[in-house]
């Protein structure tokens, strides 16, 4: 409403066509902005393969806005969250952030699911000099080549995922096979694998076999999974595609000689699929509702996220749409404005509790550094609630000697 | 080593070969019978396989539910024909391929309302679940099996219906020459509907069958609809035969690129239909365009 105003004015102004009034006009202007709310936009996959993701991301995000501006804002200006589909695919997810910079104005972009969108959403951010928090999976948008001063990683990276995964199963002296869906996710997965196994000493990766992203039927890739004789599946895939694979791969008997483990264990494909297809299964992930009992942040997002929800439980992507929306706003009310400069030198090296206990936001790659969990999908019989999908086996802390260091990622140091 | 290993996938391709064979039936069914390229061939497998999610909550039973889907989404078929295709018939095929088109996109959107964009689980039915070990060829599910041997029953039956009776004859007539067997006094409006019902109801017993293999989601019938349409035009439009050994072939050639150049095994197929028509347009065992 207000911004019509705005409008409303400056075209009154232009057709005036007096320079004399321009003047105190875009002082009136200057000083409304103070009270216009804090934009931000953000852009996910609400339709295709990650929506179910995507819509608990949006819940959350809400949620952060809603908490903000219940507590004041920032002195008052509140914040206002603007939702845009980027249908999971590049050029959609760039057009959107273009028309949400120029157009809406927005004070920053949180947000985008998979890879390659959130690298297109970052040349556009990166462009212009706009602030991003990123809440999904990626290894390159930190490296150098990829980096902005104003880009922020808040979600894990497959080499911390896949790392604490193996860390936790692999032994020296066990074959390891992977299964990678044959994109950025699938090999940035299968390398953080690779490179945690070279560190462990002693484990040996019998096969790397791809599959086409967005496969329906993996039988095909089973017979030379089995016959490598693996003790450990690492199965890189992501969505519908986890879903269906670990199924099969457990109808075709692979669970008999093997264990199957995957990077990130995913709530709502556990959700899709079925306790039975899961049950053992091992895998990383940010977030799960029950480290309520030991996390006190977590323990006020779940009750927030229940109080909206009609007593449901948040996702581990969702807990990302609350965590880097929050993150975001808490960084301006430190800095005292929405200024891109100044909320980038309060976001290097800011430590923070959104929702599951400490992080950091390393200064020089701009990576959160922060915990793993490592879950195990539980058998019906041991399922309290239709929301008890998991057991936490262990919780690795977040730990700089896990992430790759700055050098590596080529930035000067 | 390497020998053996060639054997399991030649064998895990001829059993995925039997689910295209499954998958695409109906598709081809109505192309040939009725020369209607059906666009909604994947809503409707995907609708079989929500409406078998549907009687499976009400029911508890996978065997009831297969009895009763194709049933049902056939019956749906029906009504599509007779109040939107039937009055497109004689407008060119670009009116009812359009039409299916958009059918599709409907039947899509219909499914997240009623039952959400999120996948929902699906189990196997108990006395199908584990697996079989077959010796050489290593662990076999026993859902597979299943499958294979309900796919080999379908077509036999298909092909004693169309071949073997008074029935199949009047529709293998109507297929060649509507007009004469008009004038023979043939209602051939009803014999088109029942066709078209068979092809959708097969679409749905695919999605029913293939939803404990692989995961029930509205846009589930999307991939299907493009190798349904790949195996029917390698096999040659409408013949049934010819889709047999199109899905069979279609397998194989995926699974041993999975073996040897696994991330192009799902360009495989396309490829494989690249050169069929290059070297023989209508197909393997297409008659050519009759109509």
């Amino acid at each position: 409403m207000s911004r019509t105003l705005t409008d409303l004015d400056r075209r009154t102004v232009l057709g005036g066509g007096l320079a004399a009034l321009a003047a105190p006009a875009l002082l009136l202007r200057a000083a409304r902005a103070a009270d216009e709310p804090i934009r931000i936009g953000f852009p996910t996959p609400l339709t295709g393969p990650f929506g179910a993701e995507a819509k608990d991301q949006v819940r959350c995000a809400q949620i952060a806005v809603d908490q903000f501006n219940a507590a004041g804002g920032l002195n008052g200006r509140k914040a206002e969250l603007l939702v845009r589909d980027d249908k999971l695919n590049p050029g959609e997810a760039a057009t959107r952030t273009l028309e949400l910079i120029e157009q809406d104005h927005v004070a920053c972009i949180v947000g985008s699911l998979s890879s390659s969108v959130q690298l297109a959403v970052n040349e556009v951010t990166k462009a212009r000099g706009m602030l991003y928090v990123s809440i999904s999976q990626s290894d390159t948008i930190t490296e150098a080549s990829d980096f902005g001063r104003t880009t922020f990683h808040e979600a894990l990276n497959p080499h911390m995922t896949a790392g604490a995964v193996a860390r936790h199963v692999f032994k020296p002296g066990m074959k390891v096979a992977i299964l990678l869906a044959d994109y950025a996710y699938g090999n940035e997965m299968a390398a953080g694998f690779r490179r945690a196994a070279a560190a462990i000493g002693g484990v040996e990766i019998v096969l790397e076999q791809k599959h086409p992203f967005g496969t329906a039927d993996y039988s095909t890739f089973l017979p030379r999974l089995r016959s490598v004789k693996p003790d450990v599946v690492c199965i890189c895939n992501f969505g519908r595609d986890q879903a269906n694979s670990i199924k099969q791969a457990v109808d075709f008997g692979i669970t008999r000689q093997a264990r199957i483990v995957v990077p990130v264990l995913l709530y709502n494909q556990r959700l899709a699929g079925s306790p039975e297809a899961f049950e053992g299964i091992v895998g990383g992930a940010n977030y799960y509702w029950t480290i309520e009992d030991r996390v006190p942040s977590a323990k006020a997002f779940n009750d927030a996220y229940r109080a909206a929800n009609n007593g449901a439980v948040p996702s581990d992507y969702g807990a990302y749409g609350y965590s880097g929306v929050r993150l975001v706003l808490e960084a301006m009310r430190r800095a005292g404005g929405v200024g891109t400069d100044a909320v980038v030198r309060e976001l290097e090296g800011y430590h923070y509790d959104t929702c599951k206990g400490p992080e950091t936001m390393r200064a020089c790659d701009h990576q959160a550094i922060q915990s793993v969990l490592i879950l195990q999908s539980k058998a019906k019989a041991a399922m309290k609630s239709a929301a008890d999908l998991f057991d936490v086996l262990a919780i690795e802390e977040g730990s700089e000697a896990n992430l790759r260091s700055c050098a590596d990622l080529g930035h000067k140091t | 080593m390497e020998i053996d290993l060639i054997a399991v996938q030649l064998f895990t391709g001829v059993a995925l070969g039997a689910v295209f064979v499954l998958l695409s039936t109906g598709l081809s069914i109505i192309f040939g019978m009725l020369g209607v390229v059906n666009f909604a061939h994947g809503a409707f497998y995907m609708t079989g396989a929500y409406a078998g999610v549907f009687f499976l909550a009400l029911t508890g039973n996978f065997w009831l539910a297969l009895a009763a889907v194709p049933l049902l989404i056939g019956a749906l078929g029906l009504g599509v024909e007779r109040l939107l295709i039937r009055p497109l018939y004689g407008r060119g095929p670009d009116y009812p391929l359009l039409l299916t088109f958009g059918l599709g996109y409907v039947l899509v959107e219909i499914v997240r309302i009623l039952f959400g964009t999120d996948g929902v689980p699906f189990e196997t039915p108990a006395l199908l679940s584990g697996g079989i070990d077959l010796g050489g060829l290593g662990y076999f599910p026993a859902y597979r099996l299943f499958v294979i041997a309900v796919t080999a029953v379908i077509l036999l039956l298909l092909w004693l219906l169309l071949a073997r009776t008074r029935y199949g004859l009047i529709i293998r007539a109507g297929a060649r020459d509507p007009e004469i067997l008009s004038i023979l006094g043939i209602d051939i409006a009803r014999v088109w509907l029942l066709v078209f019902g068979l092809g959708t109801g097969l679409a749905a017993l695919a999605g029913l069958l293939a939803a404990p293999m692989r995961s029930v989601n509205p846009e589930m019938g999307v991939a299907v609809l493009v190798e349904a349409f790949v195996v029917t035009v390698i096999g040659g439009m409408g013949s049934l035969l010819g889709g047999a050994i199109a899905g069979m072939l279609v397998g194989i050639v995926v699974s041993l690129t999975a073996l040897w150049m696994p991330e192009m095994s799902t360009i495989s197929m396309f490829a494989l239909m690249t050169l069929v028509l290059l070297i023989r347009p209508q197909g393997l065992f297409g008659r050519g365009l009759a109509r």
